[in-house]
């Protein structure tokens, strides 16, 4: 039998996001909820989040978003030869949002198909696309992080619905002489199940807070160190840090562990949110767009969520 | 480790995470009331000091722990070095 032949490496090639054009902030949660503008800022670090229409789908969201990273990476949609969208809010169970992305972006019959990881499923899905390149089962491949969680969260509970936000973000993948994208730390608790979860069809998300926090806070630093380890690159050289925005007094717990002292850290979690899946490929192709973050430069990705899962690395900014 | 070393090391962990001055720290400050440690915070003092003094402070026992003084004494009470 013969065996595929892949890539020597993988890089991002190009990044793309998209936000839903309704803004929601703090007071206007305030209305009608019992919470407050100082409070949220405070102990969650969002200012502002985006909420998609009524109307409005988990693969409308994809959709914009990966046409603007294909443009970003110079890709015809013809190139793509894998679609794998990280996700935990569809809809519907069946089918799954990859296909239907890629027909609707005009990308002729891909293999495609949905990754839930929760929070974490993009940096898993970094990993899936490397793997695929390097071994030659895809040659280009359009990773997406997509969430709609405004219509999972249940908009009575303060202790959820002032976290979260809609969003999707992009990353076209594809083959280079050089590695792109670094050695992947990640893992699992499934002991800790119960602490995130969105229990069934009719049920809203339900969370331990400070369970979550504690247990982000005490392990996220080691994984951190441990992908800068795997990939040979010093903390206080890694220029980017993208750390999942869960909450940004998580974010910055994990960059004092990490001491990653000379990086541009992602704040995206102010003005978007926490947008699961979405959060890191949004966060990232926003400080491109900004011109904070450069070509060539060394960005640390982490990211966890319900499972508990985790996984992150160091990859190359395109 | 003597209670005085333990109540250092704490107002160390207290400086990095919340940014609290080592002098403001003595045995009848109340966390939340007097050094403005609100419960997030707490969690990571919490686990900063399970790491440096070697101890294990369950969540149930988080909220016994008031003072900087009962910190101190659950730390001697229960970590290895004591
Ligand atoms: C959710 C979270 C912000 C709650 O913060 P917390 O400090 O644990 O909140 P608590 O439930 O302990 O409440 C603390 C105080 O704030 C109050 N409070 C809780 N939610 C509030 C809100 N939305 N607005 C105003 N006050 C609130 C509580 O009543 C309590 O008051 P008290 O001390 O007077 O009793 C925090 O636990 C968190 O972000 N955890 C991480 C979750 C996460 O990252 N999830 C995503 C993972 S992918």
């Amino acid at each position: 039998m013969n065996s595929a032949t892949g890539s020597p490496g993988a890089r991002i090639l190009g990044l793309g996001h998209y936000r839903p054009s309704k803004v929601l902030t703090n007071d206007d949660i305030a209305a009608f909820v019992d919470t407050n503008d100082a409070w949220i800022r405070d102990r969650v670090g969002v200012v502002t989040r985006h909420i998609a229409a009524d109307d409005e789908s988990v693969v409308d969201m994809a959709v914009a978003a990966a046409g603007k990273a294909l443009a970003a990476a110079g890709a015809e949609a013809d190139s793509i030869d894998l679609v794998v969208t990280a996700t935990c809010t569809l809809e519907a169970s069946l089918p799954g949002a990859s296909a239907t992305i890629a027909t609707r972006l005009g990308i002729p019959g891909p293999g495609a198909f949905d990754l839930n990881a929760a929070c974490a499923g993009f940096c898993y899905g970094l990993t899936v696309a490397d793997d695929a390149i390097r071994c030659g089962s895809a040659q280009r491949v359009l990773l997406i992080g997509a969430e709609k969680l405004s219509a999972w969260v249940d908009w009575t509970d303060r202790s959820t619905c002032i976290i979260f936000g809609d969003a999707a973000g992009a990353a076209v993948i594809g083959g280079s002489e050089t590695t792109g994208i670094g050695p992947v730390v990640w893992g699992s608790d499934g002991t800790r199940a119960g602490a995130i979860t969105i229990p069934g069809r009719d049920a809203a998300m339900h969370m331990e807070g400070q369970a979550v926090f504690r247990w982000a806070t005490t392990t996220m630093g080691k994984v951190a160190l441990e992908a800068c380890r795997r990939a040979g690159v010093a903390p206080e050289d890694i220029a980017i840090v993208v750390p999942h925005q869960a909450n940004l007094r998580i974010v910055d717990a994990i960059v004092r562990q990490l001491g990653a002292t000379n990086a541009v850290v992602a704040r995206d979690i102010v003005d978007s949110g926490n947008t699961s899946a979405a959060s890191i490929p949004l966060a990232l192709s926003r400080l491109v767009e900004r011109g904070e973050a450069r070509t060539g430069d060394d960005v640390l990705v982490l990211a966890f969520g319900a499972g508990l899962t985790f996984a992150g690395q160091v990859i190359t900014c395109p | 480790m003597t209670t005085d070393e333990i109540q250092t090391g704490l107002a160390e962990i207290l400086e990095e995470v919340a940014g609290i001055l080592p002098a403001d720290v003595s045995p009848e400050k109340s966390f939340t009331d007097d050094l403005d440690v609100d419960s997030l915070s707490m969690v990571e003092v919490v686990v900063a000091a399970e790491e440096k003094f070697d101890v294990k402070i369950p969540d149930d026992e988080v909220k016994n722990l008031r003072t900087v003084g009962d910190a101190v004494a659950y730390i001697e009470k229960h970590g290895a070095a004591a």
